[in-house]
């Protein structure tokens, strides 16, 4: 699922800064779009799962850091970003 | 690929001696006369018979068979009595100290009881359920089971893989590739009876899953096995077996 | 006791930098994220204020950024892909060496088309 929400968001931000960026062309094309929402709605969630389980064997195997303490601090960063991610989601799809 | 150095008629060796446990390692230098054909062991020999007789190694076969004689040599495990000097000397100069990842006992020494102690929780023994009033099991050598074992199974045990791990560094509970490695083999024989508990031996944190595909114990093995493959294997059966709730 | 040079002469083989990309980008576009939902996140106030903020990412040193967060994220996804790929489908040595040139190919193609809209 991560996989395919990578290649489009990839294909997406090649195809989306041709001809310069600006913030009527960004919004232009995500303000009030359901798809749009939906899509990256799934996608930040996806991300937000997937990257604190990476962190969690980073920090256990280069910092030492493993336990309850280690978990609870990658399920705050889960949370982050997700807040921070529908956040942005909402902020250029209402 | 070496430069003639025929004209260095002696090596520059840096060994690694330490009284063990937690003691810190100091390196002593040595000057060995070159000889040719010579081999890392004849270094470490010489320097036991002829200049320190207290330095500590181990090696029995000589001749590539036993993997007693595995040491760090210039950064890379190898067994020693297989490496030529000529093919790892640069400048002259030989760097050699114990097998990493292992506790030292004293100077090239390794304890290797943790090595072989994770080859047993990986479950990497055989159990059989035959017994001797039973035919011979059939097991064609062309099946895709046997041939994943012929792959992996010729393993003497050496820990050459287990000291090029980074994850056995990091990790204290990781397995290893050699006893993962040999879990395979034992997964893919028919014969066995205890797949099961293998599978959920080598299906934790400390297991399979825990390899990075770093590939490092592939590059180094001696017998020119692939851990590495043996352990992607043992991800899939265990997600197989997890998905299908038997595990 | 071995020399820094020494350990990293274990680790000189492909199959080593490819899990150390792939570790190293994974670590590198966790750190940017936040930063980059912050950004998105300033279209609440206005469109006037996300513009300023596009105007500002118009500096080279910003671009060149860019750039290379769009080769991070290719190089991660595709050294992904392969991770499932050889797990999943049985295993050649040969096989191997070819994907991970084939992710690294894949991954400055990426970035090059990235960059050639961008600039």
């Amino acid at each position: 699922m991560l996989a395919i929400g990578v290649a489009v968001h990839l294909a997406t931000m090649i195809i989306a800064v041709q001809g310069g960026l600006s913030a009527a062309d960004i919004l232009g094309r995500t303000r009030h779009s359901a798809s749009w929402a939906t899509f990256y709605g799934v996608f930040v969630l996806a991300v937000a799962i997937h990257a604190p389980i990476g962190l969690r064997t980073i920090i256990a195997e280069w910092l030492g850091w493993r336990g309850r303490s280690a978990d609870a601090a990658c399920v705050a960063i889960a949370l982050l970003l997700l807040a921070l991610g529908w956040r942005a989601v909402y902020a250029v799809t209402r | 690929m070496s430069m003639d150095r025929s004209a260095d008629a002696s090596l520059d060796v840096r060994v690694s001696r330490s009284g063990g446990g937690n003691a810190p390692a100091h390196q002593q230098s040595f000057t060995v006369p070159r000889q040719p054909s010579q081999t890392v062991l004849d270094v470490v020999t010489y320097i036991q018979r002829r200049l320190d007789p207290s330095l500590a190694y181990r090696f029995a076969c000589r001749v590539g068979m036993c993997g007693s004689c595995a040491m760090t040599v210039n950064g890379k495990p190898r067994w020693t009595c297989r490496t030529h000097v000529a093919d790892v000397a640069r400048d002259g100069r030989l760097d050699i100290a114990p097998l990493a990842n292992l506790p030292v006992v004293r100077d090239l020494v390794t304890d290797m009881r943790e090595f072989f102690d994770k080859w047993a929780r990986a479950k990497g023994q055989f159990a059989g359920t035959a017994t001797r009033h039973d035919d011979f099991a059939r097991v064609a050598p062309t099946s895709e089971a046997r041939r994943a074992v012929d792959e992996a199974i010729e393993c003497i045990g050496c820990g050459i893989c287990y000291a090029a791990c980074d994850v056995v560094a990091w990790n204290r509970a990781y397995l290893g590739p050699a006893a993962l490695n040999r879990a395979w083999t034992l997964v893919n024989d028919v014969r066995d009876a205890a797949s099961r508990e293998r599978l959920a031996a080598v299906a934790g944190d400390a297991g399979c899953h825990s390899c990075h595909t770093q590939g490092s114990c592939t590059v180094r093995c001696p017998k020119k096995l692939s851990p590495t493959a043996s352990i992607a294997g043992l991800k899939r059966a265990a997600t197989r077996a997890m998905l299908k709730g038997s595990l | 006791m071995t020399t820094l040079t020494a350990r990293w002469r274990n680790r000189s083989h492909p199959a080593y930098w490819a899990f150390l990309v792939h570790r190293l980008s994974g670590i590198a576009l966790l750190v940017f994220l936040p930063l980059h939902f912050s950004v998105l996140a300033q279209a609440l106030a206005g469109e006037t204020s996300l513009d300023g903020f596009l105007a500002w990412t118009r500096q080279p040193w910003v671009k060149v950024s860019e750039i290379v967060l769009v080769l991070l994220l290719a190089a991660h996804f595709t050294g992904g892909l392969r991770l499932l790929f050889s797990e999943f489908s049985g295993w050649q040595r040969e096989v191997h060496a070819v994907m991970i040139a084939a992710t690294a190919g894949i991954s400055v193609f990426c970035a090059l088309a990235f960059a050639l809209n961008l600039l």
